[in-house]
């Protein structure tokens, strides 16, 4: 009974019989919302979105583990940052005209939230560096408390908001799409969206010529790869690390920034921002950026229509849900092949 | 030497502790309660929920210090027991139960089994899959399932109309019955008090006594090289597991007694940030310690309480925000230069010391000693 349950048939038996159910109850549920097809288009829009900034806040889990080997959990905090201060350096400099006070507020978020993942590693991680992988997860968790705790400090438990960075010419920063006939229902789509879509794309392509193109992004690269080799070549791996941590805390900082306008910053986004990002990253399997960003895309599109289908209250339970299979059947990602062997 | 006898004068301790607590507030010597001794600043029934914790630490302690693995979602256990029992010892009719029950005093007793039991099962459940992962993987699928259970308790399993109201949503239950044995009821606070810590006491011994056997030592070895254990004929994936449904029902057990305490339950206390606080009391009291659980949530709370009531006094204005920041760094403080725990970190340090001194004493040329 044990070596049967243990095998790879039975595994994948469990697995079929377990899509089977899901996808049952996904036609059951969505069968009770009786939605036209417009508005589930609707769902996946507006998913990928939210999925947008979860692939951004997993590049920063991915770029971080790959070179230290440590999940940081404050990778959320970092995009919960980029938000709130955005939106405090948009409002402290009320005077300028729109683009140079929105250009100084990005620019603002980015560099300190950079500055505060530099200092974080140098404090916390690197004195800690050869310890047991649990004492450094509970150090990023101890983190992670501090820089929620910082943000209560500062900006309360008031939400904040800014305005989208560019309107469409109508009151309310959409567009619709169809929708003029009678009885139609329209897709919106709101302007923020393209923001959203467009810096994600452009930074993407941005990491890859510093990972492939520039010497210092081939050294991180280098590091990832193999640590010893690339101390032999030269690379401080101490070094490395920080600049990890720097990337990371930038990436998620822009995140948080061009969601600021889509959402209503607060103090404690970061949780559920970080958890979803590691969610992506395992989808992805944790050590490839442009996998991580697909799980980052996967993952918004199921959970809002899953929500959707369901009640808004469960839109974390299916993530979650989506994460402990993933964990449990498909743990080196749903891109790759072969089973890694280490499991660590 | 003394490590021999460490671990009873321990429990001595801090039962002579309690018991001095107790008495102190049941007979107020000269008009003044227990809270009077502190400054009005930690109050009596911090020390009960300083033994109600203590339960579920003992629990984290043997899965985190001693099979070494992670629990960042042990809330959601404490959750169930404390769920369960308001829910079923307040409207037991939602679950076609008669709704007589809830006139027995014996009822409530039969809940908290029956949750420890259901708890227990479901751990063992879930934690056979789960325990198959490893550091990052685990800790992401325990605190997973954490704020899955939270969530619903939150929505109410997903309810929606209020005849099956079952959790209370973002409000939570409330005229849970205190306990009673018989006409005997265990309130006042005082006598709660007592009935708290003679459990957590049973748990500590308890849990004492699992240490030392031969599944607490399987699962040291666990901790230190689990592959050297598996060699030597451990069966680790069974170990791991009994430990994770041990501490699970440990805390189903602390969830229950919780309820009855406050005579109420809401969500918030079980949610990730609730699994969290528990890690940081570990941490504190130590990992691989039964005893240092006590301390470690002691720690917490009564500076949780002072932190309250003193802040202002260092900041201005400033209330709960530094509080979190406080426990935060505390945490990334002890994990970098103790993480073994303060309290055994303490101990570790204090024997090794003795032990020098001891050895530079015996020493035929004490100057070898002196020059370390």
């Amino acid at each position: 009974m044990q070596k049967l349950l243990q095998s790879q048939t039975a595994r994948r038996i469990a697995q079929i019989a377990l899509v089977t159910v899901l996808v049952g109850l996904t036609i059951y549920f969505a069968a009770q919302k009786n939605y036209r097809p417009v508005q589930y288009v609707q769902l996946a829009l507006d998913g990928l979105r939210g999925g947008t900034i979860y692939a951004l806040v997993a590049l920063g889990f991915v770029t971080v583990f790959n070179v230290t080997g440590i999940i940081n959990f404050a990778q959320g905090a970092f995009a919960m940052l980029g938000a709130m201060i955005a939106v405090s350096v948009n409002i402290a400099l009320a005077d300028l005209p729109g683009v140079p006070r929105l250009l100084l507020a990005g620019l603002a978020a980015v560099l300190i939230t950079t500055l505060v993942g530099v200092i974080m590693e140098r404090v916390t991680i690197f004195p800690a560096r050869d310890a047991e992988p649990l004492t450094l997860i509970i150090i990023t968790v101890g983190v992670f408390i501090v820089l929620q705790g910082i943000a209560l400090l500062i900006w309360g438990t008031d939400s904040y908001s800014l305005d989208s960075f560019t309107t469409f010419e109508t009151s309310d920063h959409i567009i619709r799409l169809g929708g003029e006939a009678e009885g139609a229902i329209p897709l919106i789509i709101r302007s923020q969206s393209f923001w959203i879509w467009g810096t994600a794309a452009v930074l993407m392509a941005g990491l890859w010529f510093f990972f492939e193109r520039t010497m210092i992004g081939r050294a991180l690269k280098a590091c990832s790869d193999n640590r010893q080799a690339a101390a032999l070549m030269g690379i401080s791996p101490e070094r490395m690390s920080m600049l990890s941590f720097a990337l990371a805390a930038a990436v998620g900082a822009i995140g948080g920034f061009v969601l600021a306008p889509a959402t209503r910053p607060i103090y404690d986004m970061g949780l559920s921002l970080g958890l979803k990002g590691f969610i992506a990253a395992i989808i992805g399997g944790l050590v490839n950026p442009a996998a991580a960003v697909v799980g980052g895309l996967m993952l918004g599109v199921i959970e809002n229509l899953g929500a959707g289908i369901t009640r808004a209250g469960f839109k974390d339970v299916i993530a979650f849900l989506i994460l402990i299979l993933m964990l449990l059947f498909r743990p080196q990602g749903l891109f790759t092949r072969q089973q890694r062997v280490e499991k660590v | 030497m003394a490590n021999k006898y460490g671990d009873v004068i321990g429990v001595a301790v801090l039962a002579v502790a309690v018991l001095l607590i107790g008495l102190f507030q049941v007979f107020q010597p000269g008009g003044a309660t227990f809270g009077d001794l502190t400054g009005g600043i930690v109050t009596f029934s911090t020390m009960v929920r300083i033994g109600i914790l203590t339960i579920v630490i003992v629990g984290l302690n043997m899965l985190m210090g001693y099979a070494g693995q992670i629990s960042l979602g042990q809330a959601a256990f404490y959750g169930m027991g404390a769920y369960a029992s308001a829910v079923f010892s307040t409207r037991p009719e939602l679950f076609g139960l008669p709704e007589s029950l809830v006139a027995m005093w014996w009822w409530p007793w039969v809940v908290i089994l029956a949750a420890m039991g259901f708890t227990g099962l479901f751990a063992y459940l879930v934690g056979r899959p789960i325990l198959r992962l490893k550091g990052h993987y685990l800790a992401m699928a325990t605190l997973g399932l954490g704020i899955m259970v939270y969530i619903l308790f939150r929505e109410n399993f997903g309810f929606r109309t209020t005849e099956t109201n079952i959790t209370g949503g973002y409000d939570g239950l409330f005229d849970v019955p205190r306990l009673a044995i018989g006409g005997f009821s265990l309130w006042p606070v005082e006598r709660y008090y007592f009935f708290v810590w003679a459990i957590a006491l049973i748990v500590i011994v308890l849990a004492m006594n699992m240490v030392k056997s031969r599944p607490g030592r399987a699962l040291r070895a666990i901790h230190s090289s689990e592959i050297a254990a598996e060699t030597m004929g451990v069966d680790t994936a069974s170990f791991k597991v009994q430990v994770f449904v041990i501490s699970a029902v440990f805390a189903s057990l602390a969830g229950s007694l919780y309820a009855h305490f406050q005579a109420a339950v809401s969500p918030a206390p079980f949610s990730f940030e609730g699994s969290l606080d528990l890690v940081v009391m570990a941490a504190v009291g130590g990992m691989a310690s039964v005893w240092g659980a006590p301390f470690g949530v002691a720690t917490i709370l009564v500076l949780e309480d002072l932190l309250r009531a003193r802040l202002d006094l260092i900041f201005e204005g400033a209330s709960g925000e530094i509080e979190v920041i406080v426990f935060g760094g505390l945490l990334v403080l002890i994990m970098i230069f103790m993480p073994e725990g303060v309290f055994v970190g303490i101990r570790n340090r204090i024997n090794a010391w003795r032990e020098e001194r001891a050895g530079a004493a015996g020493d035929a040329l004490p100057e070898q000693g002196a020059a370390k």
